[in-house]
């Protein structure tokens, strides 16, 4: 083993949707502050199983923050203590030798538990398919890229909304597990562009109306989904989806 | 087994022209009544999935992860590449194929290529009209950088997130038929076999990795879009989930696997920093537009720099070997991948690597910094800006092109690479090589279509940057939803497809003992001890350089690992319910397999080209060294049963449009 930090986990351990669970406790060593946070794991992983122990379940995939997979919950924050950050490129160089780390699944009503540290987020995609679209056929017969100049400055606030990788830290962060942040920013991204205004208001209408269905919260301006979203979507995209949602109700027809 | 590449008559530009207005149709009512099966949801999956659905096929979608929004294309980087010619800069539809086939050192079709440069620009215009984001210019028009390979700006890009957009497009775009009902999309499934039955794909076998339950699907015909196999190497740029295990399974059914030696070793990525790594991560070929790549000239420095007595700043301008620009000055830092890879090695190996390892070189941005730093100071009319004030306008003007590269690199590393010159290495990233198919995107299985970078189609020994994308989308938009019903319109009077018969249940049970097997071990270690050992066995033998010795060394290591996997695996768990562990068995004796196949490939393939390079034959400047007269085929492997020893079927390559030269980037 390389490296040299001995740490306490505290982890939740949960075997089906249906099963109770509990915080269960693990040592271990041989952790180098050059490994990332789900490279620790894997570590504890190889030991658990070497010792004909059960591993502990987590969803990760690109390592490298941009897939939106990976989830956890560690000492109390969503992606962990750092900021702008997903848990994947969260490293250990950013605990000490001696810590005790409390390391829990996504906590919402819209995101049940499937194993472990595993959620199921399909509420988010089920939002996407209510609304998170422009309904263009996809024959390529459009018209040429350049026909629609869009000034820069709304390029960029929309590609800034769309940088958004749907990883749920938002709605698991928010004491009233909102899932706002996540909505607004396809609903902003799409407001912001010429493309997007045909279906403006049936868009923000029907993604909204989605969100509730799924039992995510309100939205009451606390603003944890903005400091713990590892992509920094801003809240602003909130007060954008209010007008939009606003606008929409009071003057349906254009 | 006889190829049919089926490359339509007639010139070059008009063959896919042709092809469109004769290949049959299947009209709307009957298109009700015929079952697609897409696996993957990656862009060649999603855009094909939603397309299909949108003629009015029926579609049901797999993907593994828990939502299709994460396939592996959305951590591409730095852009597409389009025959838009918005920069006026010489470009047009002819020279991104020539410059593909260049690339692709004259091992691709050149038919296939021409569609696929013929259809680029169609790719930017669905894209923008879907709302992607692209970088624009002050006057709100596209703003296009320049890759490898290419002396033009053709690469549109959104930030160094160009995939992730390009994705969350035809995401939406498939979201928005999974809304209507027409697309029938399951999350967290995972196809363990292809089902074929009299000769033609008629549906698959998954397992359902919630519940461990496996499950059986039929269709009409079946699209594999399941991406590469870089992940044989167990450390490459890919996903940690990212497997071959679907394409491999048609392989055993029938499907041929052509060039599987043809791997992309990406120049520009982050060293490996110790034994725990789980992955690589790139650093986008577009910084080249800017980074300049060098090596101290001196071995007292590169001791120095080790020792961390010198910091690379403190390297004078003299002092500094930028060798991509010494040995390719017409193309400098934006050689090829393959040659740029190769180039670090050369240096590294001779004893100029920039870190603890000697397996690094510099990727430096300061005189881009300074470079933007004094056109930003002329915008805002200050005259007599001083250094500090330039370098600071400059990096505002890199953090806006590169923002996430940089916070990436910093977050991996601890250094900010905006004052400290990156320090990368080559890695795995891409796989050319990929299930055999003819002009239609067909496998030499009946019905089994396969898409993206899971077919071997478009870029023959070596991709150009920005192309990946190209290709994914082109397939999935606009290519398949054409030749998929030149196939069906026989299919509109079979019917509904019973998963009852003996092949649905044959199947299924194979799969079953396959996943039973693992538990019947004592076991001794976790499934990734032998995906590593694997993986180091193929970079170092199979990897940047090979040789005859080498690759006879790897294949017979192979053999050993098999058997060892196979008697000493411990799988944890259950067939019942979610076992990760179990999903990575599956997944490794599938690129056991397969890596003896690329060493075999490799060993057959006695000369240099593209990514495949073979020590024995390079030139007196160390280039590769192709060997049209023998080679200029494409090589598709047939299972016969045993791993060891597939069947070589040939198609030779025939180039009636471009002269086939040494490739050059002098």
């Amino acid at each position: 083993m390389e490296g040299n930090m001995n740490l306490k986990l505290k982890i939740w351990r949960q075997k089906s949707t249906s099963d109770k669970g509990a915080m269960k406790d693990y040592q271990l060593g041989g952790v180098s502050p050059d490994m990332s946070f789900l490279e620790m794991i894997d570590v504890l992983n190889d030991k658990l199983i070497r010792e004909g122990d059960d591993p502990v379940t987590f969803d990760h995939d690109c390592r490298e923050g941009i897939c939106g997979m990976c989830s956890m919950f560690i000492n109390g924050e969503a992606h962990g203590p750092n900021r702008g950050v997903t848990t994947c490129q969260l490293h250990m160089r950013s605990f000490k030798d001696g810590d005790t780390i409390y390391v829990e699944p996504w906590r919402s009503a819209g995101f049940p538990v499937i194993k472990d540290l595993m959620v199921d987020r399909g509420a988010f995609d089920r939002i996407q398919q209510a609304g998170g679209f422009i309904s263009v056929n996809t024959s390529g017969r459009t018209m040429d890229a350049n026909a629609i100049p869009v000034p820069k400055e709304d390029a960029d606030k929309a590609f800034s909304a769309a940088t958004c990788i749907g990883c749920g830290a938002c709605a698991a962060s928010c004491p009233n597990g909102s899932a706002m942040l996540f909505v607004s920013a396809k609903v902003s991204q799409f407001a912001l562009l010429p493309q997007g205004q045909p279906e403006r208001k049936e868009r923000v209408l029907n993604m909204v109306k989605q969100m509730d269905e799924e039992g995510f919260g309100n939205c009451s301006n606390i603003g944890a989904c903005e400091v713990q979203c590892p992509k920094n979507i801003s809240l602003e995209n909130i007060a954008r989806m209010n007008r939009e949602y606003l606008m929409a109700n009071i003057k349906p027809e254009n | 087994m006889k190829l049919e590449s089926r490359i339509p008559e007639g010139s070059l530009e008009q063959k896919w022209t042709k092809y469109k207005n004769t290949a049959r149709l299947v009209n709307p009512s009957n298109k009700r009544n015929i079952d697609i099966i897409v696996v993957g949801t990656g862009l060649a999956g999603s855009s094909a999935a939603a397309s299909l659905a949108e003629m009015g096929y029926r579609v049901k979608t797999f993907c593994f992860q828990d939502s299709p929004r994460r396939a592996h294309s959305i951590a591409a980087q730095g852009g597409i590449n389009a025959a838009k010619n918005y920069m006026n800069d010489g470009d047009s539809t002819y020279r991104l194929f020539y410059d593909t086939i260049k690339g692709g050192d004259y091992r691709a079709r050149e038919a296939n290529v021409h569609r696929l440069a013929e259809v680029s620009a169609n790719i930017i215009d669905q894209c923008v009209a879907q709302g992607v984001p692209f970088a624009r210019d002050y006057g709100g028009l596209l703003d296009n950088r320049s890759f490898g390979g290419t002396q033009v700006s053709r690469t549109f890009y959104a930030a160094g997130q160009t995939g992730q957009q390009l994705l969350l497009g035809a995401y939406s775009a498939l979201s928005r038929q999974i809304g209507k009902g027409t697309v029938q999309m399951l999350n967290r499934h995972e196809m363990l076999d292809l089902v074929v039955v009299n000769g033609k794909a008629r549906g698959i076998i998954a397992r359902n990795m919630i519940t461990g339950a496996l499950e059986r699907h039929s269709a009409h015909a079946v699209v594999l879009c399941t991406g590469g196999y870089g992940n044989v190497f167990y450390l490459s740029t890919n996903a940690m989930g990212s497997n071959v295990t679907a394409a491999w399974k048609a392989h055993k059914k029938g499907a041929a696997f052509a060039n599987p030696c043809y791997t992309q070793i990406h120049p520009t990525c982050i060293p490996v920093s110790g034994d725990h790594q789980s992955k690589l991560t790139l650093m986008s070929e577009s910084l080249r537009n800017d980074g300049r790549i060098w090596v101290p000239k001196k071995k007292e420095d590169v001791e120095a720099i080790r020792a961390k007595k010198l910091k690379p700043q403190d390297i004078k301008e003299e002092d500094r070997d930028y060798y991509l620009e010494r040995r390719y000055p017409a193309f400098g830092n934006l050689v090829p991948r393959d040659i740029a890879s190769r180039a670090a090695k050369e240096r590294c190996d001779e004893g100029y690597g920039v870190n603890a390892t000697g397996e690094a070189v510099y990727l430096d941005f300061s005189s881009a910094i300074v470079r933007y730093g004094k056109a930003q100071a002329n915008v805002k009319g200050l005259a007599n800006a001083t250094h500090e004030q330039l370098v600071e306008l400059g990096t505002e003007v890199v953090k806006e092109k590169y923002g996430n590269l940089f916070q990436m690199y910093e977050q991996i590393v601890a250094e900010n690479p905006y004052k400290t010159p990156m320090m990368i290495y080559p890695a795995v990233h891409y796989t050319m090589g990929g299930l055999w198919v003819d002009y239609e995107l067909k496998t030499t299985v009946e019905g089994c279509y396969a898409c993206g970078e899971a077919n071997f189609s478009d870029h023959g020994a070596n991709r150009l940057g920005a192309s990946a994308l190209m290709q994914g989308l082109a397939d999935g938009y606009f290519v398949l939803p054409y030749t998929i019903g030149n196939y069906l319109a026989d299919e509109i009077r079979t019917g509904n497809i019973s998963t009852d018969t003996p092949e649905f249940v044959e199947a299924e049970n194979n799969v079953r003992q396959q996943l039973e097997s693992y538990f019947k071990t004592s076991g001794k270690n976790p499934v990734d001890y032998y995906h590593r050992r694997l993986g180091k066995i193929m970079w170092e033998k199979c990897g940047m350089a090979r040789d005859e010795e080498g690759l006879k060394w790897a294949i017979a290591e192979i053999k050993k690992l098999r058997e060892e996997f196979f008697a000493e695996v411990r799988v944890p768990g259950s067939m019942q319910g979610m076992n990760p562990e179990l999903e990575k068995a599956m997944r490794v004796a599938d690129f056991i397999d397969l890596g003896e196949l690329m060493c075999l490939d490799a060993l057959d393939r006695n000369e240099s080209c593209g990514g495949h390079f073979r020590v024995e034959f390079q030139d007196a400047d160390g280039e590769a060294l192709r060997k049209d007269d023998e080679y200029n085929y494409v090589a598709a492997w047939q299972w016969t049963g045993d791993a060891s020893k597939p069947n070589l079927v040939k198609e030779p390559l025939i180039y009636e449009n471009i002269k086939v030269q040494a490739r050059s980037y002098k």
